[in-house]
């Protein structure tokens, strides 16, 4: 579990509320990474490289996301769903870089803490009430009553609807941290079985480690995976409530 | 039976849940190729619900987790 502490690098954690943490640096090494990746595609050149196919590739892939979600209308919060995608694309990916190699150092998974995704997830509702009393006036109560529905269930639909719609940030912070938490735990507990298989005696430790290391690979592999489409969720599902607030149904 | 061993089997008993959302992520996809293969070309403008399909049986079972580490790491 010591990765997903958080330790202070300068200034104490105790009373001291601006405490530079290893969190904090991972975050700066996220944005230099993230800023790197896009400065080397954004030449414009008329017949493009491979690094700019690979920034347009993104690019485009979430402008097409937000223009069939939400319509013409979608470009004016294209900035946040696409600082939302990159920013958790990039933080998933760092923390499952393996520079344990180089002695000393660790990698921080930045989406890992419930209070960085709760945060952005905090954002991302914040913006959908804004929009929607913005655009709608009370009107965007009617959010909540689905066309149809019969007098009767009328209060019953209301209070579900109201119900699932105030849960919606803790459901989209809570996947993206447990499933990171999830991932790493997975990995960390069959790399200690490697470390005391590697130590027991006998023909079946080596078997057991050998086993795992296996296991490990695939398991990695399955995470990148995973990183990518725990950014693409998070993404998907902030333009499907922007949608709500915008178009109402 | 004491704290120690409850708590161990409680957490057991929660990772049950994880098991069962692996069920829902395999009938969502599975249910997409079939929808696929009978239309392939309607499938790729449903790639955004099966996403959504997805994030939904995987929460719960990400939730079973969360719940499974609050009980075996409660005091």
């Amino acid at each position: 579990m010591h990765q997903f502490q958080i330790d202070s690098l300068a200034g104490s954690l105790s009373g001291n509320p601006f405490a530079f943490t290893n969190s904090a640096l991972w975050m700066m090494i996220v944005l230099a990474a993230i800023w790197l990746f896009m400065i080397g595609g954004m030449k414009r050149e008329l017949v493009p490289g491979r690094w700019q196919v690979a920034v347009e590739g993104i690019t485009s892939f979430v402008t097409s996301m937000v223009d069939t979600s939400i319509g013409p209308e979608g470009r004016k919060y294209l900035p946040w769903v696409f600082t939302i995608f990159i920013f958790i694309l990039f933080a998933n990916l760092m923390g499952m870089m393996p520079f344990g190699v180089v002695p000393g150092v660790h990698p921080f998974t930045v989406t890992s803490q419930f209070t960085i995704t709760g945060v952005m997830a905090i954002i991302s509702f914040s913006i959908v009430l804004i929009v929607g009393f913005w655009r709608h006036g009370f009107r965007f109560f009617s959010l909540f009553i689905p066309h149809g529905t019969p007098m009767v269930l009328l209060p019953l639909i209301f209070v579900i609807e109201l119900l699932s719609f105030l849960v919606r940030p803790f459901s989209l912070a809570l996947r993206l941290f447990v499933a990171m938490i999830a991932g790493h735990i997975l990995v960390k507990v069959f790399g200690s079985f490697v470390v005391s298989g590697l130590t027991a005696e006998g023909l079946m430790g080596p078997t057991v480690a050998l086993l795992s290391f296996v296991f490990i690979a695939g398991v990695s592999a399955l995470e990148l995976l995973v990183c990518a489409i725990q950014a693409y969720v998070f993404a998907l599902l902030t333009t499907l409530y922007i949608n709500d607030a915008v178009n109402l149904h | 039976m004491d704290f120690a061993s409850a708590q161990v089997i409680g957490a057991g008993l929660a990772a049950i849940g994880v098991g069962a959302a692996a069920a829902g992520v395999g009938t969502v996809f599975g249910s997409f190729l079939q929808g696929a293969l009978r239309n392939p070309a309607a499938a790729d403008s449903q790639q955004g619900r099966l996403f959504i399909g997805f994030a939904a049986a995987e929460l719960l079972g990400l939730i079973a987790f969360a719940v499974a580490m609050i009980i075996l790491y409660a005091r």
